[in-house]
């Protein structure tokens, strides 16, 4: 079991081989994703056909890269400034909610932390019907009672956002809260005591020591909504983010360029976590 | 008699550090031996190996003659308790006493008539139900032990098992450790960087450091006839100076401080001779202190000095004395009778000592 | 409270209370309200429960709507047994860089989208796949292989997406498990199932009810990997919502099977707090 317990070779060789296993079954698809990027054929598949970087810098048919994929940048660009939308608003009202279930005790606080956890236990599908019904619910009674037509929601970037948002913010709430919960209260109450008030004690204080855990949840927030799938389906109006567009044209059949697009997701998320480890080292 | 528990050149090497290094020792039946030693001394390492968590690079371990090399750690007829007890918290103490008696398969009906006993016996009949976490520390000191007592091992293991608890508790829990070994009347091998606990409650300490056994001996033994300078540095507090033999007759040295201070000496039959360096250990309580000098016309060694500092600790008061002659600041044994009730800093006072009362030691190495 | 307090507890209460009210508790008894009406004419309707007859009513929903939580529950299994000795390994016998490294390494592929692992899995396991391929090439098969399209394939691709939802919390609550508890069940004369059973699974049960929670979640409510892996004939029960949504555009219908799909996960979520001692403040919060 554990190392300071002898055990037969046989059972070491076993163990260590399917921890190996594992980690292959884990790294295969990503591998043959990575790979197929720069297969010199029409198809992500093999017979392998040589190495290219078409499927990135192409830009004459049929081989056109990424880079001069119109529609799939947009949808990079779409994807990013949802991303930085959803992970704002998720961070300023998890930081609000972490605050208020530490500092604060208050009758039905139990309730509220308890439906505050709610949308973790809800299939992303339905939160992204229940929104849909009842935006159109209030754009029809506004359009019947003025003749207005909240364009904002109808399926579209805004209601993504805030589909994306309504279960972004319980994982940000538990990230903050669980650094609030290791803050030593006295380190306030010195700030007060050296002269500090209540607000320049927390943003001089309290707040620096949150940073990691916010910088962590902007991250981790900016991850989930680039690659929320299930949500945003629901709610997607023209403007479709990244996955949206990759699945749409995966269902006609795939190419390379596929591939060269995952590659660079895999390489930009790579990146953002390691900005984010480096973040919570410090 | 078989001894219960013995170690024969007992080696562990980690790559290339030797963390135990040929360690023979053997501990009689029934008695409380005790390894003590700073952290990182080896004494972890053996405890571990003696308990099976770990395989020796070299040696034997023998419980009751028989060597145990190739008995895995369930099965030796030792049983340890860990250093943060260990207890598990998803039982109830019922359940975490019986443990070993489940793993032995004996029928719950006697599985629960023995826990019933032992928790008797350490006094605690009333919390078979209760959990882990709402017992005191004392308590759950007791149940550690009695989790192992009822599985009645031929050797009991202590892996510092009082480091946790506060000061008033651990001087309690000394006393009752004492007793419940003699209740048991089975052999405890304790291991601890704790000397006052090594002190208070073994039959025979061995003194440990980098790897070796330095001393094996009583508590008295240990702490008046220590065998090298590390015992005497580490068991009880002494001062020290390092000087030159200047003469050497007779089992009586004569020695010359760096400071320049003159001493007298006894051998104690440890090899010593005119031009060697030496280190002088003399304890605090050693020393006698007086307001004349006449008072100390029995003393070999005399000093005169001034008082730089009071360290008042009750029964353990303390003073600082600077030598007119110069060197480090010497530290006396400041009596309780009354007499010096009225010392204050910067007093002048003379003390002095007996040659035999202090330990000199052949100084090792360069330094 | 005094005046200052008071404002700061408003001030932090009304942003968590427009949110929850606003996204999660109105939208849903909307939804809950939508599907109890039913269309009986032009622009006309009425409250029924003919959504909900219309469920129970045609074996095709039922069946999917059982089949889905069915192979949920396996998939939530599955996981489990492939994750917990890969969550104890780097728990406890890693050490180290190499513990660090490991567990960084089963993060590592969530941090690609779904989409991207699920693509992965079609070149992997399609008919003109590197496997097909290389079965050939090792003269196992004589001709292309199809492994996609099949339960199977749609298994493999839900144990893979909610690998990293099992492996951390079960990482997290065996790292907690003091190695000295381990050795105390082997000192005292357990065996290495005795000391599973009677330590470290009740040690970490926490840990496997909340990986359990969020992997069955995530399986019940996937879209991608049954549309994408699965076979044309099994279905999946978010593909009947998102159809009466999109394709058909009965939303009425539609609502009411997002509903039975928000009850059964509550159910079972419920009964596995219940049956394991937890509750869902312990094991997410």
């Amino acid at each position: 079991m554990i190392p300071s317990m002898p055990q037969p070779r046989a059972y070491r060789l076993i163990y260590t081989g399917y921890i190996v296993a594992f980690f292959v079954y884990l790294a295969l698809p990503l591998t043959v994703v990575a790979v197929f990027a720069f297969n010199d054929s029409q198809f992500p598949s093999l017979p392998w056909q040589g190495f290219t970087w078409n499927w990135f810098f192409g830009d004459t048919r049929p081989q056109i890269g990424v880079f001069h994929e119109r529609p799939i940048l947009r949808a990079i660009g779409t994807s990013a400034f949802v991303g930085i939308a959803v992970s704002a608003l998720s961070l300023a009202v998890g930081t609000t909610n972490a605050f208020l279930f530490n500092r604060y005790q208050f009758r039905g606080r139990g309730l509220l932390y308890v439906l505050m956890l709610l949308p973790l236990v809800i299939p992303g599908i339905v939160l992204g019907i229940s929104i849909l019904v009842f935006s159109s619910r209030v754009a029809n009674i506004a359009w019947d009672a003025a003749q207005w037509d909240v364009t904002a929601l109808r399926p579209g970037l805004m209601l993504v956002i805030l589909g994306q948002f309504s279960f972004i913010t319980t994982i940000a709430t538990l990230v903050i809260s669980a650094r609030l919960q290791k803050f030593d209260r006295t380190l306030e109450e010195a700030a007060l005591n050296l002269g500090a008030d209540r607000l320049t004690a927390i943003r001089t204080i309290t707040i620096p020591y949150l940073m990691p855990a916010m910088i962590g949840a902007f991250v981790v927030a900016f991850l989930m909504s680039f690659e929320n799938f299930n949500t945003t389906l629901m709610l997607v109006g023209s403007d479709a983010p990244l996955t949206i567009a990759m699945f749409d044209r995966l269902k006609e059949g795939s190419t390379p360029l596929l591939n060269a697009v995952s590659l660079l997701l895999m390489l930009g998320s790579s990146l953002l976590a390691l900005v984010m480890i480096a973040f919570q080292r410090k | 008699m078989t001894p219960d528990l013995e170690c024969d050149a007992l080696t562990k090497r980690f790559g290339a550090a030797l963390a135990v290094d040929d360690v023979s020792f053997s501990v009689p039946p029934g008695s409380f031996f005790s390894i003590l030693g700073p952290s990182g001394c080896g004494k972890t390492t053996i405890m571990r190996m003696i308990a099976g968590f770990l395989a020796p690079s070299g040696g034997d371990i023998r419980i009751k003659g028989r060597s145990v090399l190739d008995v895995p750690p369930n099965k030796r007829p030792v049983n340890m308790v860990f250093q943060h007890l260990a207890l598990f918290p998803m039982m109830n103490i019922a359940d975490n006493i019986g443990y070993g008696l489940r793993r032995k398969g004996l029928p719950r009906a006697e599985i629960t008539r023995k826990v019933g006993e032992v928790l008797e016996r350490i006094g605690l009949p009333d919390i078979a139900t209760r959990k882990v976490e709402e017992l005191s520390g004392g308590q759950k000191q007791r149940v550690a032990i009695a989790r192992c007592m009822v599985l009645e091992p031929d050797v009991l293991l202590l892996d510092e098992p009082l480091g946790a608890l506060d000061l008033k508790l651990r001087e309690h829990m000394k006393i009752e450790l004492k007793a419940l070994q003699a209740a048991f009347d089975t052999t405890f091998v304790y291991i601890t960087h704790d000397q006052s606990e090594a002190l208070v409650m073994s039959d025979q300490i061995a003194v440990m450091n980098a790897g070796r056994f330095e001393q094996v001996g009583t508590a008295q033994e240990l702490y008046y006839r220590p065998e090298t300078a590390f015992v005497a540095g580490f068991v009880g507090d002494s001062n020290r100076w390092s000087g030159r033999v200047e003469t050497a007759s007779g089992g009586t040295l004569g020695l010359r401080t760096e400071g320049g201070l003159l001493m007298q000496a006894t051998a104690h039959g440890r090899p010593l001779a005119t031009g060697d360096r030496a280190e002088i250990y003399v304890r605090p309580e050693a020393i006698r202190l007086a307001r004349q000098d006449a008072d100390l016309a029995q003393f070999d060694n005399r000093l005169s000095g001034r008082v730089t500092s009071l360290l008042f600790n009750g029964a353990a008061s303390r003073i600082l004395v600077q030598s007119d002659q110069g060197g480090p600041e010497i530290e006396v044994t400041l009596p309780q009778s009354g007499e010096f009730a009225d010392l204050g800093r910067g007093d002048a006072v003379h003390i002095g000592w007996s040659g035999a009362q202090s330990n000199c030691f052949a100084r090792t190495g360069a330094a | 409270m005094q005046a200052h307090a008071r404002l700061g507890f408003i001030l932090l209460l009304t942003p968590l209370l427009l949110w929850l009210s606003l996204l999660i508790i109105i939208p849903h008894i909307d939804m809950a309200l939508l599907s109890l009406r039913e269309r009986v004419g032009v622009a006309q309707y009425e409250t029924s429960p003919a959504n909900y007859l219309t469920f129970f009513g045609e074996p095709l929903y039922l069946r999917t709507f059982m089949r889905t939580a069915v192979m949920s529950i396996l998939a939530t299994a599955i996981t489990l047994l492939i994750a917990f000795p890969v969550s104890f390994y780097i728990a406890k016998i890693a050490r180290g860089r190499v513990q660090s490294a490991l567990f960084l390494l089963c993060l590592v592929p969530f941090w690609v989208s779904e989409l991207v692992r699920t693509f992965g899995w079609m070149i992997l396991l399609r008919e003109t796949g590197v496997i097909s391929s290389l079965l050939q090439y090792l003269g196992i098969a004589s001709g292309p292989v199809e492994m996609l399209y099949n339960d199977a394939a749609m298994m493999v691709g839900l144990v893979y997406t909610s690998m990293l939802f099992m492996v951390v919390p079960l990482v997290t609550t065996l790292q907690s498990l003091d190695d000295a508890v381990i050795e105390a069940g082997y000192d005292l004369g357990g065996s290495g199932p005795s000391v599973l059973r009677e330590i470290i699974i009740p040690h970490a049960t926490p840990g496997i009810v909340a990986g359990s929670i969020v992997v069955f979640m995530l399986s019940l409510g996937n879209y991608l990997t049954p549309t994408m892996l699965g076979g044309k004939d099994s279905l999946w029960f978010t593909q009947l919502i998102y159809s009466q949504f999109i394709v058909r555009f009965n939303w009425e219908l539609g609502a009411a099977f997002g509903f039975m799909l928000l009850i059964l996960s509550s159910v079972i979520v419920w009964a596995m707090l219940r049956l394991t001692g937890q509750t869902l403040e312990k094991t997410m919060g």
